[in-house]
């Protein structure tokens, strides 16, 4: 037992494929308990990241402890203490989810028959027990997450790394797999969770990492980050276009920022800082008669925060990266 | 937001409590599995897969009838004649020629279908649930042990399919059925140290396409320049010499002896040094690529 007050100490992590660098010296101090985010872009270098802190792969340069063992040195202690959910379900698709998770039971040193009680508890209480008997690969997107967390809880994992573990899935599979993260993290496991979802990060992370070209470019709270990234936009729609230049003079004395007009007439979009104020500019609207047709606030999305952040927008591999949830909160 | 996503929280809190109430006290974690129970599991495992997709079989089935049947009658003709000695050719010929091709085919065929095991290994190993199995703390070699212990299984089919097409048309083994199945044995122990080849081709080349080519231009020469299909006795001298060092050759006259009840000892001892031989060195290559493998 080590008594390493950090889950995770690195220094300088490296890896490169051929001529591409994946992960170019990347330090990393999470401490034990609560959720630790690590965000960015598509092809940033947070799965090589989370691979190589998992003994998964092989660093090239740098030196990382998990849970006080050395990744090098003592990669048996640490998988002893972790489990791994990929971004690519760790299943195997051929078995049904009760033998996927016997196997796991077995491999983990319960004996055949405990190993089955294991596997039929947690497929109950992940919802799964009447697709017990059907191969992986008949499973929905978000039946699979839920076997592939499953079979990392088969024994309670005092740090647990999740890859993405909301990409790809609907919306209450998403928040199933919120409720379980925080359920882990309630009973004293670590999570480190990778996301490329500003508001995932936000709402479950305790600190998180931007990480981009395999550097981290900022770390902090979520608050401390939004602050340097500004709390969003309000975004407006008038009732009447013929009125948008008054509102946009309004606006831009009350909340002291730019005030940007949309192609559609009646619309303008106002970045807010930390002190937002929204709620007093609407209120000055209203005085001077602008009638408002609808509102909305919205979180920075993940490519404000790295224009923010970087001076350019994130380069993302595909449009599904770009389009995070943008929890947007819609007032009439 | 749409309909989906709105649920009270009492929905979320008991589902919360229900993983809760699964989660297992650190005090109960088992020990991790070690090296004879992981391979076992792994092996249990390959077995599960051909339950779930019987397809895979076909290579174990069908091809070793094709392989037997196809040529005992199109050499037997004119190959029993060599065999036999007496120039004979034609019907007597074939069955002369069983007695000497039998145990060849049931080498050749079983070294063909271990090539599978590269090719399998490589499909699998690029997957996801690989990541889960080298992120548990076991014994790492228990997940290629493993794989190729599943594969004795349809090493063994293959062997039992050939034997009994072989007796169907004529094979008749003077060492009886404790001959057989020492020749089988021998067989599949030959069979579990040459797939360790497969293994480590399997973990180098990029698909199932590159693997199945390399071990294609391995196994060619290897079975083919043996005494599988003709004896060395007709082969010119130089190439004769060849022949008889190959290891397949040594391993189909100890198998041809042992069934024939003529049992010697120096071509058992010869297999096993070869079978000792190639697990030393393609065991530790395997597994030093696969722990660096991404």
């Amino acid at each position: 037992m080590s008594d390493s007050s950090y889950a995770v100490e690195a220094r300088g992590l490296v890896k490169n494929f051929g001529d591409n660098v994946a992960v170019d010296g990347v330090d990393l101090t999470i401490p034990r308990g609560g959720i630790y985010g690590v965000l960015g872009p598509n092809g940033a270098g947070k799965t090589t990241a989370i691979r190589m802190l998992a003994t998964l792969l092989r660093p090239d340069a740098g030196e990382a402890r998990v849970l006080g063992h050395d990744i090098f040195t003592e990669p048996k202690a640490v998988r002893e203490r972790i489990a791994l959910t990929g971004q690519f379900a760790s299943l195997d698709e051929d078995l049904t989810g009760i033998e996927n998770l016997i196997l796991i039971g077995r491999l983990l040193g319960f004996t055949k028959h405990h190993a089955r009680r294991r596997g039929k508890d947690l497929l109950s209480a992940f919802g799964l027990a009447d697709a017990a008997d059907r191969q992986v690969k008949k499973y929905s997107g978000g039946m699979r997450r839920r076997l592939d967390i499953a079979g990392s809880l088969i024994v309670t994992p005092d740090m647990m790394f999740l890859d993405e573990p909301t990409t790809g899935i609907d919306p209450r599979s998403r928040n199933q797999v919120w409720d379980i993260i925080r359920t882990l993290v309630a009973g004293g496991t670590t999570i480190l969770l990778t996301t490329q979802y500003l508001e995932e990060a936000d709402q479950l992370a305790d600190r998180i990492a931007v990480i981009d070209h395999g550097r981290v470019i900022a770390e902090g709270t979520p608050g401390q980050l939004k602050s340097q990234v500004g709390a969003g936009a309000l975004k407006l729609r008038l009732t009447d276009p013929a009125q948008r230049e008054e509102a946009a003079g309004v606006l831009e004395r009350s909340l002291g920022s730019a005030v940007v007009r949309e192609k559609d007439a009646a619309a303008l979009t106002v970045r807010l800082g930390e002190e937002a104020g929204a709620s007093a500019a609407m209120r000055s609207l209203e005085e001077i008669g602008v009638a408002v047709e609808t509102f909305s606030y919205g979180q920075p999305s993940l490519d404000e925060v790295f224009l923010a952040l970087t001076g350019k927008p994130a380069e993302t591999e595909n449009d599904d990266a770009a389009a995070a949830p943008d929890s947007e909160k819609v007032a009439q | 937001m749409s309909q989906t996503t709105t649920r009270t929280d009492q929905e979320g809190s008991a589902e919360a409590a229900k993983i809760q109430r699964v989660l297992l006290p650190a005090d109960q974690r088992p020990a991790p599995s070690g090296p004879i129970s992981g391979s076992i599991t792994f092996g249990w495992r390959a077995l599960l897969k051909i339950k779930h997709i019987p397809m895979q079989l076909f290579d174990v089935t069908i091809f070793p009838i094709m392989m037997t049947v196809m040529f005992t009658f199109i050499f037997g003709g004119a190959m029993g004649a060599v065999v036999s000695g007496t120039g004979e050719t034609g019907g007597p010929a074939v069955s002369e020629y069983v007695q000497f091709f039998i145990p060849g085919i049931f080498v050749q065929t079983l070294i063909m279908i271990t090539m599978y095991t590269g090719i399998t290994l490589n499909k699998d190993i690029s997957k996801g649930i690989f990541d889960r199995f080298r992120s548990l703390p076991i014994w790492r070699p228990a997940q290629l042990v493993g794989a190729l212990l599943g594969d004795q299984v349809r090493y063994g089919l293959a062997g039992t399919i050939i034997l009994t097409v072989g007796f169907i048309v004529g094979f008749r083994p003077e060492g009886g059925l404790l001959g057989v199945l020492a020749g089988f044995a021998l067989l599949l122990i030959f069979s579990f140290c040459l797939s360790w080849v497969w293994t480590m081709v399997s973990l180098l080349m990029p698909n199932e396409e590159a693997v199945m080519g390399v071990s294609m231009t391995i196994i060619f020469p290897l079975t083919f320049a043996s005494n599988i299909f003709v004896p060395t006795e007709t082969m010119p001298s130089w190439l004769s010499g060849v022949v008889e060092a190959n290891p397949v050759s040594v391993l189909v006259s100890a198998i041809r002896e042992l069934m024939d009840g003529t049992f010697d000892a120096g071509n058992i001892v010869a297999v096993l040094i070869y079978c000792a031989v190639l697990v030393a060195i393609f065991a530790p290559i395997s597994m030093y690529i696969y722990n660096r493998k991404s």
